[in-house]
């Protein structure tokens, strides 16, 4: 694997796992590495927390960051939403994410 | 009928810019919005963030921009139809637009510009079956008139402002007959005051508050008469209401745009980027809407595509007249 590079493995609505590279040296987002490989995550507010369209679950076991209450209050009002929920625009590409495993949440936020 | 040079759609930042570059040619603007105010997605979703490629402001909150947006704009007098969203576009023989909204306002303009960003801010709809069914048959999104609710049972859904504030309006005003607010966390993200209030009128019994709950489903016999509630521990129950509000905010959709004959890709709108023209004559379509080869959706990137777009509006409104680029520091602004 190139140097400042990742793996994430985000699951699509139709059940298929796309293992994608990311750098981890483009300040980028898990929204934005999504949108950047045309898999169906709209983004709608830019990556402000500001809507759920990102909104995603993690079903592996890596240790995230607190999320922020600007996340938290987005979820709060978000359609989908389970214990594991996340927004990708909120989960940045860093070393300790690497094998992350992400399934999309139904569109419709 | 309302007329003017130029119609634009949407009263976004890059709207607003398009007022002053189209004044400096002696164009006058006539903006549509669905909004009530103007600012587009600046004001209604992120007033207080700061932005920070804005040529000249190392920073400025959004809602500080459209503020300055409208004082630029304000010596060539722009006229707004507000809260009220363009629906259709139509041609007359004549080559003159007849831009129509959903409350039946008709405008009159030789150039439309479509500046509608990401689309018409609509009511978020929770995924309950058939609620679209039941709207305007017990299910709002919107609370026009209060006092339509007098004596009623309402179930509203939702954690922010809108849910609590009309939660709270509805029972002090001893309105409705039972009110239940229904939300899926045990904390609310709604305004300090607002949440004690909640809290306190749940206490004395005024406000029937379940929580850690969502409406899963609806039902009634043409009208809505029962809400499912499924509680996260407790499981679903069924209550009797007259009316469910699920009050989740706004979200913009592509609307009434996908259908005005415009070449459409990747909802947005297709131009030709030596004056942002859709392939309509006469219609342009600047700012987050758009799409070409390259497009960046960036309020400055809005901003030239207003300005090339209205030197192009101004040889189809006067194609006799003679024109040349102006600086505002030789001639200053002449505002009508």
């Amino acid at each position: 694997m190139a140097d400042n590079t990742i793996t994430v493995n985000i699951i699509d609505r139709e059940g298929i796992t796309h293992e994608l590279e990311a750098p981890t040296d483009m300040n980028m987002n898990i929204m934005e590495v999504c949108r950047s490989y045309e898999l169906p995550v709209e983004g709608r507010c830019g990556g402000m927390a500001m809507c759920a369209t990102c909104q995603c679950y993690l079903e592996s076991d890596h240790d995230l960051p607190e999320q922020t209450d600007s996340e938290l209050d987005m979820l709060d009002e978000a359609f989908f939403v389970e214990d594991n929920s996340r927004l990708g625009c909120q989960i940045q590409i860093t070393d300790n994410i690497d094998g992350i495993k992400l399934r999309l949440a139904p569109e419709g936020n | 009928m309302i007329k003017t040079d130029i119609i634009i759609i949407g009263a976004g930042p890059v709207g607003l810019f398009t007022i002053f570059e189209a004044g400096l040619l002696k164009l006058k603007c006539h903006l549509i919005d669905s909004l009530p105010q103007p600012g587009g997605q600046l004001t209604e979703i992120y007033p207080k963030k700061p932005i920070y490629d804005i040529p000249g402001y190392p920073t400025v909150d959004a809602g500080e921009l459209v503020d300055n947006l409208m004082e630029q704009a304000a010596p060539f007098k722009p006229e707004f139809t507000l809260g009220e969203s363009a629906v259709s576009i139509d041609e007359t023989a004549d080559n003159q637009f007849i831009v129509t909204t959903n409350k039946g306002t008709q405008h009159m303009a030789p150039v439309v510009m479509i500046a509608g960003g990401l689309g018409v801010f609509e009511p978020r709809k929770p995924p309950v079956e058939n609620l679209e069914v039941y709207e305007d048959k017990g299910v709002e999104y919107i609370i026009k008139d209060p006092k339509f609710y007098h004596g009623k049972r309402v179930v509203i859904a939702g954690g922010g402002d809108s849910a609590l504030d009309w939660a709270i309006y509805l029972v002090e005003h001893k309105i409705v007959s039972e009110l239940s607010l229904v939300h899926r966390r045990t904390s609310f993200r709604g305004h300090l005051d607002s949440v004690q209030k909640v809290m306190n009128l749940a206490d004395t019994g005024k406000i029937n508050l379940i929580t850690e709950a969502e409406v899963t489903g609806i039902s009634g016999n043409g009208k809505v008469e029962n809400v499912t509630i499924k509680h996260k521990t407790q499981g679903e129950f069924v209550k009797e209401i007259d009316h469910f509000m699920p009050l989740f905010g706004l979200k913009p959709s592509l609307g009434p745009i996908a259908n005005w004959g415009l070449d459409i890709e990747k909802n947005a709108i297709k131009v030709d980027t030596v004056d942002y023209s859709t392939n309509r004559p006469g219609i342009y379509a600047i700012g987050d809407v758009n799409t070409y080869q390259g497009k960046l959706k960036l309020i400055l990137c809005g901003f030239h595509e207003g300005t090339i777009a209205v030197q192009s509006a101004f040889a189809r409104i006067h194609p006799d007249k003679k024109n040349v680029l102006k600086y505002t520091t030789v001639n200053g602004i002449n505002g009508f």
